[in-house]
């Protein structure tokens, strides 16, 4: 009888990983060689990388498609300025108490848009920004709809502006690494097997005993406390938040799903790749204004028709290489006696 | 209390203009299993065609009709043989995408072309004249507005039930797969429902025009507010969309006179209510 193990590492994944972990060390020493400016730009890197990490989670493997997902970065960031900044809590705890926050109000939300099927649950979930949006705007504690600004007299307590710059950049840090991570690890469990069942077809999925509808709860939920901690963590940068930019579709959405279309969807690289294409594409053209987000729809239509699997997924088919190896390989014994 | 009553009748007659938004995304979505994110944009662009040929050329508002509704047709033709057909299929994600790139860059163009800058077009005298029933004034123009509602949601219904178009239109809507089997060309059909779908977004769009500012950003709003009223109405129920028209200018006009501020608020919440006590719309049939 023929054996077979299943590998799902290649000999090259030992030194991607040493890879990763040097390029992890270089990046947590980044403020000993990079300015303030430089910073900030890399911190907001790392809370888009995190919020398309998880979109494409969500989108890509869940088969959830949400165009709400500024409902709950609006959330982390008002939720972070009122414990750090109102209620002088400490900084660590408050980003994550601000991802569970956003955690728990994705509970609700997602009970209701279940009652809606496939692309009608896209729309649901921007109502659901939508009345976050108005509900804050109508809050006089959250200074209605001009916004409250980060009391000065708690920030400087977070050291000088270049020692702040710092701090922010590695809790950004630390928020993309949380998850990647996490999606990684989700994605290699059994969990994460149904996930990818799903992925390549729902009704097989369920067929074979997959819970589509809580695998699909659990990943939303996921998603809105990333997506909460980054809402924490770039409104913390900016020292101040309003509706309009807290519930920004185009900027917590749009430009996400840009990022996970153009990198490849339903690929931990691809968000990845996507991002420093978003932000290299954003620093050249964003001049240009209202043609450079034409160009935007444009590229991102382009690739949908032309390439759907993205940059990362061409890259894959092309050369068969994986950063974060998911895929299983059977390798076959060769019989001892015959 | 008549300021009340004044303020619901308001809404309920707005409601015709809520359905013409909602109308062409349920019949896009029903027959396509598109859902349009660029409808919003799609209405207000035809917004600031009729503002282009009323203001700019000052040519008479039926001239602007006779532009405005063959365009948008056309457009929604091309739009969908050209870009859209590549996209139907049983995966939601690239027309959503695909969609969602259009709204971008259809709200581009009108910001290059129009600026931010608001506005509207003056329809004169009609605008203010009201009918008085005896403590209650009820302007001419939503008065218009829910009679050409009705006249245009019936005529799709007498098109969907009563024409060869119509036949060929539910039998895709059934079975595309079986359509094409029986000879029906579902690439021109998946157009044709476009065009008829943009044709009653052009009415809306023209009778919005008047009714109150607009900006080239106004398009997701108009969106959310079809969305809300396919789901509230019933999906895939033409008159549904009058009653879900209705119930959300209804709730829309008690929450903003409570206080202007909740107007679109109330609306929302309305529209979750209804989610959560009846997930398929007052007049969907009860399967999921």
């Amino acid at each position: 009888m023929t054996g077979y193990s299943v590998r799902r590492m290649s000999s090259y994944h030992y030194a991607v990983g040493l890879a990763l972990v040097i390029i992890l060390i270089i990046l947590a020493f980044l403020p000993t060689f990079l300015g303030k400016a430089s910073l900030r730009l890399a911190t907001e890197m790392a809370g888009y990388m995190a919020l398309a990490v998880m979109w494409s989670l969500l989108a890509g493997y869940a088969g959830v498609m949400s165009i709400g997902q500024q409902a709950f970065v609006g959330a982390g960031g008002y939720t972070l300025f009122i414990l750090a900044g109102f209620l002088n809590l400490p900084l660590i705890p408050s980003i994550i108490l601000s991802g569970l926050m956003a955690a728990l109000l994705s509970i609700p939300a997602v009970l209701v848009l279940f009652r809606l099927n496939g692309a009608y649950f896209a729309i649901g979930s921007w109502v659901i920004a939508e009345i976050f949006r108005l509900i804050t705007a109508q809050s006089q504690m959250l200074g209605a709809g001009s916004g409250m600004s980060f009391p000065t007299a708690v920030a400087k307590t977070f050291g000088t502006s270049t020692e702040r710059a710092a701090l922010f950049w590695w809790i950004a840090l630390a928020v993309v690494v949380f998850a990647i991570a996490a999606a990684y690890l989700w994605l290699r469990s059994s969990r994460g097997l149904a996930l990818t069942a799903m992925r390549d077809d729902q009704d097989a999925a369920a067929s074979l005993g997959v819970n589509i509808l809580r695998n699909k709860f659990a990943v939303f939920i996921l998603a809105a406390t990333i997506a909460g901690m980054v809402g924490a963590v770039l409104f913390l940068g900016k020292l101040r938040i309003s509706p309009a930019a807290a519930y920004d579709i185009n900027e917590w959405t749009a430009s996400i799903i840009f990022i996970v279309v153009i990198g490849g969807i339903g690929r931990l690289e691809g968000a990845i790749v996507g991002t420093f294409i978003f932000f290299t594409l954003r620093h050249y053209l964003a001049d240009f204004g209202t043609y450079y987000l034409m160009a935007l729809g444009a590229i991102a239509i382009g690739m949908m028709l032309k390439a759907p699997q993205g940059i990362w997924g061409l890259i894959y088919d092309r050369f068969g290489i994986e950063i974060f190896p998911l895929r299983r390989n059977i390798i076959l014994k060769k019989e001892a006696t015959s | 209390m008549t300021e009340f009553l004044n303020s619901v009748i308001q809404g309920f007659l707005i409601g015709g203009l809520y359905a013409l938004f909602a109308a062409g995304l349920s019949l896009v979505f029903g027959i396509m299993r598109i859902v349009n994110l660029a409808h919003g944009d799609l209405i207000i662009a035809g917004s600031f065609l009729t503002f282009f040929v009323v203001s700019s050329l000052n040519l008479p508002i039926w001239i602007s009709i006779c532009c405005v509704l063959p365009l948008m047709a056309g457009a929604g033709y091309v739009l969908q043989r050209g870009l859209l057909n590549r996209t139907v299929g049983n995966n939601v994600l690239p027309p959503l995408l695909v969609t969602f790139g259009i709204s971008i860059i259809l709200q581009n163009v009108l910001l290059q072309i129009f600026t931010a800058d608001n506005r509207k077009i003056d329809l004169g005298e009609i605008e203010i004249m009201s009918l008085q029933v005896g403590p209650i004034a009820m302007g001419w123009y939503a008065i218009i507005i829910l009679g050409i509602a009705i006249v245009v949601i019936g005529g799709l219904e007498v098109i969907s039930y009563r024409t060869r178009l119509g036949r060929v239109l539910r039998a895709t809507t059934d079975d595309p797969e079986i359509a094409r089997l029986m000879g029906v060309k579902t690439e021109h059909v998946f157009g044709l429902a476009m065009a008829i779908a943009m044709i009653i977004c052009a009415v809306a769009a023209i009778l919005f025009s008047a009714w109150t500012s607009f900006t080239p950003l106004s398009g997701p709003s108009r969106l959310l507010i079809a969305f809300e009223v396919v789901v509230i109405g019933g999906m895939g129920s033409i008159w549904g969309t009058l009653i879900g028209g209705v119930v959300l200018g209804v709730a829309q006009a008690v929450g903003g006179y409570l206080d202007p501020a909740w107007q679109n608020l109330a609306g929302h919440i309305a529209f979750i209510i209804i989610l959560l006590i009846r997930p398929s719309g007052i007049l969907g049939s009860n399967q999921r």
